[in-house]
């Protein structure tokens, strides 16, 4: 019972940061019909901001604010620059996302350091607390509040404010927004900023969590996201959380149980979800 | 009469298909127009023009005297003409009240007496305020769409085939708010229901393969039955 509720965790605290980066990537596309395969680029410059302005600040605060800062004002140039262009013309998105991808990996290289840098969790959060024999890991909780915290944010913008209400609106027909008087360029600006610096703070809260960072890890759970953004449904939040969760749990479940399957378990996730439900958990498009 | 929109010459491609082929008409303002036609006359790619949605690739588009074609839809929709479109566009997943508060421009008292105004004209809104506009039936969505559209304080309508799919009662009521709007707002209204569009227009144009064939006033489309014969196939 006591290693179910240390995998439980575990499984939750790693769908918290996959639900980070998801998060982003499923509003953008299901604002802006953009394949942003970059996105990990933006977790992976999160998570060296984050190390670096800790070790500058000496505040895990300010390392999680200048992280969020660092990703928004990133994902506002990748938007300006490269995404802006190729609207309309997935071919082009996912091979100039994928440059850019590139591009911010081996940029970590220059601007830190080509070997893997080193990520200390912050004395408060370190240690464990201890209830009878089960052992809870504080930082993997902190995770999960963040998470949780997250999700409530983006739940309470966009269903209580008017630009939360004109994002979902554009989600589900863009041309009519327009028709309204409402520039949707402006929206889709603010989006990929808000994904951006979210998907900046999974990478920054993944720093400690892991232990150590390198260029590629954007990769690898861009991967994640996008099988969480697929099953949860294209453009939905609750989706990508319950999907972000399924994928943590089943990850975290299944290297305990079934190692030999654990690589596999979130296709195998992905393709029976789309096999009952091709639109996704949550998704109102095919 | 001053005009307040003028189209000229307009003509708009959709992909290799040239659509429309030199639209001209104006809209004079206090007024309903009727813009008949066959299907694929033309009649809804002359709205989307005008939008901004599907932009004419000659000719212009004058609004109160200004040139718009080449505005983006946002700011056409901002100078002060509402669209409510032939499918509706409703945004499924927001309520009644959600859609109309995105809707407001402003959130001053000519807006909300404009709100309050057009409850009263469609009580169903109020009755399903809370409800997502997706579970609302095709009746109280075509009133979604109009409401959204009148909400602001525009200049100009233009409805797209409110009629269509609709059970005759339900036209009828629709057709008696549009008359009612008629007192705040200029109406360009598409309509292939002459039967009903012919009760509340004041002018009409007749449209058919991307062109204007014939327009004059309503009382002479009235008396004409090979016009339409010819372009409606009613008598």
């Amino acid at each position: 019972m006591d290693g179910v509720i240390n995998l439980l965790v575990n499984g939750l605290a790693t769908g918290m940061l996959v639900f980070l980066l998801a998060v982003g990537l499923t509003l953008i596309f299901g604002l802006m019909s953009v394949l942003n395969f970059g996105h990990g680029g933006l977790f992976a410059w999160g998570a060296y901001g984050g190390v670096w302005l800790y070790g500058v600040t000496g505040s895990f605060v300010a390392a999680l604010i200048g992280a969020v800062v660092i990703g928004m004002a990133l994902g506002w140039m990748m938007e300006r620059w490269v995404i802006r262009p190729v609207y309309g013309n997935h071919v082009q998105q996912i091979l100039v996302t994928l440059g850019v991808m590139l591009v911010l990996s081996e940029m970590l290289k220059v601007v830190w350091s080509p070997n893997p840098l080193k990520a200390d969790v912050p004395p408060l959060l370190s240690g464990s607390w201890e209830i009878g024999s089960v052992i809870l890991i504080k930082y993997r909780l902190f995770v999960i509040v963040i998470g949780l915290l997250v999700f409530l944010a983006v739940q309470l913008v966009l269903k209580k404010t008017k630009i939360g209400l004109i994002v979902r609106a554009g989600v589900m027909n863009k041309e009519m927004v327009q028709a309204l008087g409402i520039h949707i360029r402006t929206i889709f600006t603010l989006v990929f900023m808000v994904g951006a610096g979210l998907a900046a703070l999974g990478g920054a809260l993944l720093a400690p969590y892991s232990g150590v960072i390198f260029s590629e890890m954007g990769m690898q759970f861009a991967i994640l996201a996008f099988i969480v953004v697929v099953i949860g449904g294209m453009g939905s939040i609750q989706g990508s959380m319950l999907a972000a969760i399924l994928v943590g749990l089943s990850g975290s479940f299944l290297a305990y149980y079934l190692p030999e399957l654990s690589l596999a378990g979130n296709m195998l996730l992905m393709v029976i979800v789309l096999l009952i439900k091709p639109s996704g958990l949550f998704g109102a498009k095919g | 009469m001053m005009t307040l929109l003028q189209v000229k010459d307009m003509q708009t491609f959709i992909e290799q298909y040239h659509i429309l082929q030199g639209v001209t008409m104006d809209v004079t303002p206090g007024e309903i127009t009727v813009l008949f036609g066959r299907n694929g006359a033309g009649k809804t790619t002359t709205l989307r023009s005008i939008m901004g949605l599907q932009p004419a690739s000659k000719g212009s588009i004058h609004w109160k005297g200004e040139s718009i074609e080449r505005l983006a839809t946002y700011q056409i929709a901002r100078k002060g003409i509402g669209y409510v479109p032939e499918d509706q566009s409703m945004f499924y997943d927001l309520t009644v009240g959600e859609t109309m508060r995105i809707a407001m421009r402003r959130q001053d008292d000519r807006t909300m007496e404009r709100q309050e105004w057009i409850l009263n004209v469609f009580p169903d809104l109020r009755t399903f305020w809370n409800r997502k506009t997706g579970l609302l039936s095709g009746g109280q969505k075509q009133m979604m769409a109009i409401a959204r559209a009148y909400v602001n304080d525009n200049d100009l309508l233009l409805i797209d085939e409110p009629s269509k799919g609709l059970a005759p009662i339900m036209v009828e009521k629709l057709m008696q708010s549009i008359e009612m709007m008629k007192a705040k707002t200029t109406v360009l209204l598409v309509e292939q229901n002459f039967f009903m569009a012919q009760t509340i227009g004041d002018r009409y144009y007749m449209m058919d393969e991307g062109k204007i064939v014939h327009q004059g006033s309503m009382q002479e489309l009235r008396n004409n039955g090979e016009i339409r014969r010819k372009y409606l196939g009613i008598a």
